[in-house]
């Protein structure tokens, strides 16, 4: 188990809900003058204490206060070339926005933040700023970077209590009388049918699930991302002129060229990469062996936590143990022991200092009382009468860096122990759904991911990609991305005048 | 939100639905299915098309009450509505009707254009049967139908099979009180045996079809069953459905639900299929609970988490 140092965990103050003010001034009072960027460390943000909140499903970060939020935007230095918004996928005009927070211009910097990112509230929880915007800042260089990701979800927030009329809203362009399908609901589709409606398109969402949000619903937990927000995302783009169609699953419902052949003008494939890997190892089809997918759907989508209120149950793990160490094992463990188990361990090949989950969550992770082994891989699930009663672990060591620059874990020969566990979840990854090759007639690479050009484009000019059925598994922030740049593509190309173009797309 | 246009009860707990989703019955292909919510916590249930109609946009199923999702759908009436459904999903059963995926497993194997075939339902699986059966006589092959059963009550479709150009139907219930007393695998054992048939399709419960599958099998003649493990999403996108075909993992869901015989893991299946059933169990009795509770509907005992069970009434979701 690896221990947190020192100024990590000074950062980890902890506050209680109720010392937090219920509602945030809405009218900023103006501080005089601009002080000094200062050089004290970045503000912590407050959390649900870890005894408290490992039995609830309830937001872990609490986020900034107004005074907070200010305080942190003064240690920004207001770089002129703000090296900041060249680490972020969509490019927030970040340096603007904590100007505006600094002038005490609220309303300005959410106008400023929504302008480039449609879904600050989600982006603020989920992006890893530290290897994105907060990567490339100044401040990181001498000592903590500016908290861009914590400002960002204070404005997201503050926005979202303001009265409704005060509220940012889009303005959307006169409509085009053109229609648009958007396929899937994740962050990439969300993304595209919100800059496709803000330019006049009439858009409509097809999603295979009941309800829209893709990983953002089924897989990224209450805890870390309450749906209240993404409903109200979702509800935004529902008043600026977008339909959700739900439960309908493209490629047997129909195709994407039968939805061109009825009259959409393009369509926009955000399908993600859902399909669970499995670790091909024996045992792993017993009871008590769930994906990350399934485990984390059950509990986010289907509400096994409230079993039998609601109707799908989840098996309340004693002795869990996750494999991975992405935030995708992150959620998995913190969820297990929201829902009671005695011991969650995370299994890890490298070490925590290669993990890809965001630090935040491998902090909270153990803040909670997960358990982390590294070094580990699993060779087989041992099990009893058809169910699972633990893991046979493979310990490594690291070698060399691979391509990636991270270093490759190898087997030390002969050193296996079984750790035991009633319940295992692996979380190493997704691929692309074979039934990709009904949704869309085009071309797919040698991984099984559609092929496109630098705009989103497919081998078909009307159909477009993005997201992780395009990259493979990424992140949030890419994905939008993604959605936003094919949208953009495309009304370029339905507003081309050019004969030729019109000409290639039909 | 669907309407069920419908409702018909086939025998005591066994029930037929016919629901409108013109979307869905436009492209529903036999051997295929669709998952369904009936509350807004409901979970979600596969059920397969036992049939539909592409004109007048409905789609039929077939179940039989066993747990709380279909204690609540034999609760409905025509007119109810059905909170989500969402389909077709899964591969068809005919190879023909699946044009866009390079296929493996389910081609049923030994079975020429034209050739003889055999049909196998076992209880309520000959929901599941039928329509592969009235697909392949449309596609021109000779199909004999094997449809059995505990005891007459529980026979279904057997009007419906008597339509169909089969070359042959046999109904065998366990007790004798019609058809022929004894088990399917009697008269398949006799069709595979004297070669009269070259593949076998067998749907119904994991157990009969383990046992059919093997009676074709011992026979020399190779067989394809519809597996129906437990599912979540229904669209590949959480393993749940997963099971081992010739030791590697496929998802009943997008890689099947049919699968060639010989390759399934049969105690896996039955073992993962009761991986809930204890939850099952609790869940169904709450409902039972629930349901005579609901005399009190008009009190206050009636707390919030039961106003669900208004909604059953037309027009009066919540939504
Ligand atoms: C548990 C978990 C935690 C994560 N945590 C983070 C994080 O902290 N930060 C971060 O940046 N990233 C995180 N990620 C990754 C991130 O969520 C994904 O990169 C992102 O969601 C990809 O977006 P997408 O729109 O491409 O696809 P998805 O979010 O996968 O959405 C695809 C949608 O399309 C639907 N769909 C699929 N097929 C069809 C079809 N044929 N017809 C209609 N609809 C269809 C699906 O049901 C789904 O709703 C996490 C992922 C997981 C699983
Ligand atoms: S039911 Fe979820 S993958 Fe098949």
């Amino acid at each position: 188990m690896t221990q947190l140092n020192s100024d990590k965990q000074a950062e980890c103050v902890q506050t209680s809900n109720s010392e937090l003010p219920k509602t945030l001034p809405v009218t900023p009072s103006a501080i005089p003058t601009r002080r000094r960027p200062s050089r004290e460390p970045r503000h912590a943000m407050a959390n649900q204490p870890a005894e408290e909140r490992i039995s609830n499903f309830q937001e872990v970060a609490l986020g900034y206060t107004l005074e907070q939020a200010r305080a942190e935007a003064e240690r920004c230095l207001q770089c002129k070339n703000a090296p900041c918004e060249a680490g972020c996928p969509v490019e927030v005009r970040i340096h603007d926005f904590i100007s505006a927070i600094i002038d005490n211009d609220l309303p300005e910097a959410v106008a400023i933040l929504k302008e480039r990112n449609a879904l600050p509230a989600v982006c603020g929880r989920v992006c890893p700023q530290e290897s994105q915007c907060e990567a490339t800042c100044v401040l990181a260089r001498r000592g903590e970077p500016v908290a861009i990701g914590r400002l960002e979800r204070f404005l997201a927030d503050w926005d979202r209590q303001r009265p409704e009329e005060e509220r940012n809203k889009t303005r959307l362009a006169p409509c085009k009388h053109k229609r648009i399908a958007v396929i899937g609901s994740g962050p990439a589709g969300l993304a595209a049918a919100g800059e496709l409606s803000l330019r006049g398109y009439y858009v409509e969402v097809f999603e295979a699930l009941h309800s829209p949000g893709g990983v953002l619903a089924y897989g990224i937990p209450e805890f870390r991302l309450p749906n209240y927000i993404l409903e109200d995302e979702v509800e935004a783009l529902r008043q600026a002129r977008v339909t959700f169609h739900m439960n309908a699953p493209i490629g047997t419902v129909a195709s994407c060229e039968e939805l061109l052949d009825e009259g959409f003008n393009a369509v926009f494939i955000g399908v993600g990469a859902g399909l669970p890997k499995f670790m091909d190892i024996p045992g792993e089809n017993l009871n008590g062996v769930y994906s990350a997918n399934e485990f984390l759907t059950r509990v986010n989508l289907m509400h096994a936590y409230e079993f039998p209120r609601w109707d799908t149950p989840v098996q309340r793990g004693r002795q869990v143990v996750v494999i991975g160490g992405g935030n995708v094992a992150m959620d998995a463990a913190r969820t297990a022991l929201r829902l009671g188990a005695e011991e969650v361990t995370l299994a890890y090949r490298r070490t925590q200092a290669e993990m890809p989950a965001r630090i935040e969550e491998v902090e909270h992770a153990i803040e909670e009382g997960v358990k982390l082994v590294e070094l580990a891989s699993p060779l087989e699930v041992v099990g009893q009468d058809g169910w699972v009663t633990g893991l046979r672990l493979q310990k490594m060591e690291l070698g060399r860096a691979d391509a990636s620059g991270r270093r490759r874990p190898i087997p030390v020969e002969g050193e296996e122990y079984v750790h035991p566990a009633d319940t295992v979840v692996s979380a190493i990854g997704t691929l692309a759904n074979p039934h990709l090759r009904e949704v869309a007639d085009v071309d797919i690479n040698q991984w099984g991911y559609l092929s496109v050009g630098e705009d989103g484009q497919t081998s078909n000019p009307r159909i477009f990609a993005g997201g992780d059925i395009v990259t493979g598994s990424a992140t949030v922030i890419e994905a939008m991305g993604a959605g936003k740049s094919a949208a953009i593509a495309i009304d370029e190309l339905l507003s081309a005048p050019d004969v030729q173009t019109q000409r290639r797309m039909t | 939100m669907n309407e069920i246009i419908e409702k018909r009860m086939l025998s005591e707990g066994v029930i037929q639905l016919t629901v409108y989703e013109p979307r869905i019955a436009a492209k529903c292909q036999a051997g295929q299915f669709f998952m369904l919510r009936v509350t807004d916590r409901g979970e979600r249930v596969p059920f397969t098309f036992s049939d539909w109609s592409r004109e007048e946009g409905w789609i039929r199923f077939i179940f039989m009450v066993v747990g709380k999702t279909t204690s609540l759908l034999s609760e409905l009436a025509a007119g109810d509505y059905i909170k989500d459904l969402a389909g077709p999903l899964g591969r068809p059963s005919l190879r023909s009707h699946d044009t866009r995926r390079p296929s493996w497993g389910n081609d049923f194997e030994g079975l020429q254009q034209g050739g003889s075939v055999v049909v196998v339902g076992g209880g309520v699986g000959t929901a599941v049967a039928f329509p592969v059966a009235r697909a392949l006589c449309e596609e021109g092959y000779q199909v004999h139908v094997i449809t059995g059963a505990r005891t007459a009550e529980l026979l279904i479709l057997e009007e419906e099979l008597r339509a169909l150009p089969l070359a042959s139907l046999s109904i065998m219930t366990d007790d004798g009180s019609a058809g022929s007393k004894g088990l399917v695998t009697a008269p398949l054992k006799e069709l595979c045996s004297s070669r009269s048939v070259s593949h076998a399709i067998i749907v119904g419960p994991a157990i009969m079809m383990k046992f059919a599958a093997g009676t074709a099998l011992d026979a020399g003649v190779p067989a394809t069953v519809s597996l129906n493990p437990l599912m979540i999403d229904g669209t590949g996108m959480c393993g749940a459905c997963r099971v081992s075909i010739d030791g590697a993992t496929k998802f009943a869901c997008v890689d099947g639900p049919d699968f060639s015989a010989a390759s399934v893991d049969w105690a896996e299946l039955m073992s993962r299929q009761r991986s809930y059933i204890d939850d099952e169990r609790e869940s169904h009795a709450a409902h039972q609970r629930h349901v005579q509770e609901r005399e009190h509907e008009n009190c206050d005992c009636f707390d919030e988490s039961s106003l669900w069970a208004r909604g059953f009434k037309k027009g009066g979701w919540a939504t």
